[in-house]
């Protein structure tokens, strides 16, 4: 599939490697590397403070790295040439447009500034403000707000959005929305690079998700595989009913680990219908009854949590 | 070029728009020195200043009061709206366009020469109504060149401002508290045949006393010329606000 801007899905648009920025002779970023490819929608994940607006800063152009290289659409955002700001849109994490004009006229006046906008209607109705056009910028809600900051970071129809949070200080019926919109990028073939410290935020967008803490990049893949296999093995978990784990299938006892609370049993499988069966077989024979079975694969919280601990 | 000055009229535009929706600027830029001019006038009168030749004191407050309006327009709205800009992250969100972002400050230049102008216009008919103060056909051409090195050099001063303004809410206290004064001593607000020759000699170290003789001596029927030694002052303090400017100015919020 070609995307706009002549780019092909899963070529490189953004690639860092050993990015490191100091503050002060504090270090911000640790030597960060990170690849992210045409038509994605990758999250930055991480607790406030790990570095993700530092980072974002760089890849946009606003702030000048230490150490590393960094290649935006191709470009080094330190040294862009005229074209570059062309091809990207910026939503920071804070900014408040004249509140005297309206919503559409915001969007128009920056539509202003590029050389081939899309039309203002159309950005309009990407972010679903078309009730609000009229609508003076001092009087919007937060949410609306942000969808305008959306509105006009895509006005100038960039192949590369940058979110910075996106939906933070949301209600969740407006991170809701706030998401399917943002899904919708995708389906219009923007590549969106965004920040959040809100986890369910990630698993419900990115394609991939990079977990950046104290200034590196701890685990990176898509939301279902992030921490790596043996962080994502489905687990058993019972209560033996009086029986140790000794007594358990000779397969099983290996690997069955004891002293969870209250006598329970954890058994880490990368087959959980053969280990379950096998179980329930053992059970049914005895007579055992499998108190609080659970078959559970780890979410993406457990893994993060586990992370950046 | 031609994208540039395309790029001016857009901005200008809603440069304008924002201006004149705004009820704060409508009115201190506006409204209040037209308030300022018939509160002057109403007070001190029509009684002949012997020291200026005897011009009647309306006449005198007309160049005082357009004075004071292109201070307001240029000095103070630029020192508060781009303070206020800046702040609210709008200026360093304007860098992450394509354009220019010098272009932002340009349209709101170019906004604040044309309020200047107007507000000129408009004082002087205002005075020619209520009060029948001669317009300065004689001195038209020095009440231009005055208007355009007078807004040019407070536009520049009050961007450089702008550098130690630190947050929105300090701007509007230390803009006034630079003009306020300044008005009184340099004969703005108080004829100056009632001030110390001292008071006025040190205000005229500052440029709104400089403004305020070269509008003068544009409008004085016995003058109406160039009064170049202000205009000389003008140029040296828009040069050294626009220097200032250059190497002082922030486009990111402070915080």
């Amino acid at each position: 599939m070609t995307l706009p801007g002549g780019r092909r899905s899963g070529e490189p648009v953004i690639e860092t490697a050993g990015l490191v920025k100091d503050f002060n002779g504090v270090r911000a970023l640790a030597g960060v590397d990170l690849s992210v490819e045409a038509g994605q929608i990758f999250a930055v994940l991480g607790p406030n403070g790990a570095g993700k607006t530092t980072m974002l800063e760089i890849l946009e152009g606003y702030l000048d790295r230490d150490a590393g290289s960094v290649a935006v659409l191709g470009q080094d955002p330190q040294k862009p040439d005229q074209g570059w700001r062309e091809e990207i849109g910026i939503v920071l994490q804070e900014t408040a447009l004249e509140p005297a004009l309206t919503v559409g006229e915001a969007i128009e006046m920056f539509a202003g500034y590029y050389s081939s906008p899309m039309p203002v209607e159309d950005a309009i109705s990407l972010v679903g403000l078309e009730s609000a056009v009229d609508t003076r910028t001092g009087r919007l809600s937060g949410g609306q707000r942000r969808r305008l900051d959306v509105g006009i970071a895509l006005v100038g129809d960039p192949a590369l959005l940058f979110l910075d949070e996106p939906t933070t200080g949301f209600d969740p019926a407006a991170r809701r929305k706030a998401w399917q919109m943002i899904g919708g990028l995708r389906e219009i073939g923007k590549t969106v690079l965004l920040t959040t410290h809100y986890l369910e935020e990630a698993q419900a967008l990115a394609d991939r998700i990079a977990i950046l803490s104290q200034g590196l990049v701890i685990a990176e893949g898509r939301p279902d595989e992030l921490g790596g296999p043996e962080r994502n093995r489905t687990v058993i978990s019972f209560r033996p009913d009086g029986h140790s784990v000794t007594d358990l299938p000779e397969e099983l006892v290996g690997r069955a680990e004891a002293g969870g609370t209250e006598g329970l049993v954890r058994i880490a499988t990368d087959d959980p219908t053969g280990d379950l069966g096998l179980l329930v077989a053992w059970a049914g024979d005895r007579g055992v009854e499998l108190d609080s079975l659970e078959v559970r694969r780890p979410s993406l919280e457990d893994v993060y949590l586990e992370l950046i601990d | 070029m031609n994208r540039s000055l395309s790029l001016l009229w857009h901005q200008l535009k809603f440069s304008q728009k924002v201006f004149w929706r705004n009820p704060g600027s409508v009115f201190f830029t506006v409204l209040l020195p037209v308030l300022l001019l018939v509160i002057f006038a109403t007070i001190f009168g029509t009684d002949p200043i012997e020291s200026l030749g005897g011009i009647p004191t309306t006449d005198y407050y007309v160049p005082a009061i357009a004075s004071l309006a292109v201070v307001s327009a240029t000095f103070l709205n630029l020192g508060m709206n781009l303070t206020i800009a800046r702040e609210a992250g709008l200026l360093k969100r304007l860098r992450g366009t394509p354009q220019p972002a010098w272009l932002f400050i340009a349209g709101k230049v170019a906004n604040a020469v044309i309020i200047s102008a107007l507000m000129v216009v408009l004082i002087t008919a205002v005075g020619a109504a209520l009060y029948g103060s001669p317009p300065p056909w004689d001195g038209l051409a020095a009440l231009v060149v005055s208007l355009a090195v007078g807004a040019a050099c407070f536009c520049c001063l009050g961007i450089a401002m702008t550098a130690v303004i630190p947050s929105r809410e300090a701007a509007p206290a230390v803009m006034n508290l630079i003009t306020l004064p300044l008005y009184f001593l340099s004969g703005v607000f108080i004829p100056e045949s009632e001030i110390p020759e001292g008071v006025l000699r040190f205000a005229g170290l500052f440029p709104i006393r400089s403004l305020f003789e070269a509008f003068l001596s544009a409008y004085d029927p016995a003058v109406a010329g160039f009064a170049v030694g202000p205009l000389v002052a003008l140029a040296l303090w828009g040069t050294a606000g626009f220097l200032l400017a250059a190497r002082f100015f922030r486009w990111t919020p402070s915080r």
